[in-house]
């Protein structure tokens, strides 16, 4: 294995675009370091980004959206109030995700590219309308994060593509988010089902919203039908349930020791009017 | 294949040490500088028998490669007592009986030591949480978390 530590994401690809055999970027390495010890997959060449200028950097723009650097840790999120106070359920989704020590290194885009169907960071992600910056051979591309996941460990990432910046939209007035997941105990599980909620509000009517689910497919999914369910209303009884109903819908789920086909697809439902609930009070200005 | 040069700082004391980029820092720092406290359990990052703080920020050294530490201030438990005196912390595992066969127990130490340093006084609960990546099979965890309340208790100079 061949250890690279570029100084630029021009130079990154570079490296990963002329690589012959299996290559892997490092930033948290909270998955890579796993993969590796367990031969899953030894890299021919790993790349480790951190040495390239602002990836740790965490940003917010003139116009209120955030960007964050590709190397930003989950703890380094928690840790920026007024990140949390934009878009609590994206950081409450990175949050979930391992122990302390893994909050220490572990980052969002790693969460993203490792392609799990059930990884708590992507949801929100989703709903949240962020896009990436992804730099390759032939320049630097924009991309919504719902376009990247391909399937379990895969991504729609090409050869030599390495994600270069991660983009937060402004939260604007009279939003929020949030995301919840199942798990049958209270800490340091995989997501049996996951669900995060954007909304935005005038005065009591849901305007905007966007819904996403995770676990329950292939790949973390935007469920356009979910959200026009409570596009309109109050989020009222029916609406709640209107809305369960499309998020149950949208679920192809496997059957595994965590969860069966039936649990999940009935337990998104309930997530996503749980979810719901909170983004709907937290876009009131109720606290979370 | 060519190992690869790094100069880091460990416990305030400039390291440096030759390894293969494959190598984690918890490799690194047991079999290269001999520091064996940092103990592999899992080696997947799921006990936090490895932890140790890199840059102030507590991670588990199974989970970072070794050519990773260039420049960095890594912090181990080695570190912890001034030279015969414990912290109290580590005085405070013995009074309350916080551990057994003790492979867990450094990297608890280190865990709740960047705890206390973040916030001196946590709850229950928090500590708690702030504890979950570190697994003990022997003592059932309730020792250990009377033994780190009543050191933050202590460290706050409030009577235990």
């Amino acid at each position: 294995m061949r250890y690279h530590s570029p100084a630029s994401f021009e130079d990154a690809a570079g490296i990963a675009a002329s690589a012959t055999g299996t290559t892997r970027f490092l930033a948290g390495g909270t998955d890579v370091l796993v993969q590796l010890r367990s031969d899953l997959v030894e890299p021919d060449d790993l790349i480790d980004i951190k040495k390239i200028p602002g990836v740790k950097d965490i940003t917010q723009r003139a116009d209120g959206g955030w960007d964050l650097g590709v190397a930003v840790a989950g703890a380094e999120m928690t840790e920026t109030p007024a990140l949390m106070a934009d878009w609590p359920g994206l950081v409450e989704g990175m949050d979930l995700i391992g122990s302390t020590q893994v909050q220490g290194r572990a980052t969002l885009v790693g969460n993203l590219c490792n392609a799990s169907p059930a990884g708590d960071g992507v949801p929100a992600m989703i709903t949240a309308g962020v896009t990436l910056s992804v730099t390759g051979p032939d320049g630097t591309r924009e991309v919504a994060v719902e376009d990247v996941p391909a399937g379990p460990g895969k991504t729609t990432l090409t050869k030599g593509e390495v994600v270069s910046g991660v983009h937060i939209p402004a939260r604007g007035a009279h939003g929020g988010d949030a995301y919840l997941r199942f798990i049958p105990r209270t800490e340091m599980d995989i997501a049996v089902v996951g669900c995060a909620v954007n909304l935005r509000l005038d005065g009591d009517t849901v305007v905007e919203a966007r819904v996403a689910l995770g676990a329950v497919a292939p790949t973390a999914r935007l469920v356009p039908d979910a959200a026009a369910a409570i596009i309109g209303t109050t989020l009222d009884d029916a609406a709640l349930e209107a809305l369960a109903a499309a998020a149950s819908a949208a679920c192809q789920p496997i059957d595994d020791k965590r969860g069966t086909i039936e649990f999940r697809t009935d337990v998104a439902g309930v997530l996503a009017k749980r979810a719901a609930k909170i983004a709907y009070g937290r876009a009131k200005g109720n606290a979370a | 294949m060519s190992k690869i040069h790094v100069t880091t700082t460990v416990n305030g004391d400039e390291a440096e040490f030759l390894c293969e980029p494959r190598e984690t820092l918890l490799d690194c720092l047991r079999d290269k500088l001999h520091m064996t406290g940092a103990k592999e359990g899992c080696g997947t990052g799921d006990c936090g028998a490895c932890s140790v703080t890199v840059d102030g920020r507590l991670v588990c050294s199974c989970l970072m490669l070794g050519v990773e530490a260039e420049g960095k201030e890594i912090t181990t438990i080695e570190g912890m007592a001034e030279g015969d005196t414990l912290h109290p912390l580590q005085r405070k595992f013995i009074e309350h009986a916080a551990l057994q066969c003790g492979v867990c127990t450094p990297g608890i130490l280190v865990a709740s030591k960047a705890l206390l340093e973040k916030n001196p006084d946590p709850s229950e609960e928090e500590l708690r949480y702030w504890l979950a990546g570190n697994l003990c099979r022997c003592t059932g965890y309730d020792k250990i978390i009377r033994a780190v309340m009543d050191a933050a208790a202590e460290m706050r100079g409030e009577a235990a």
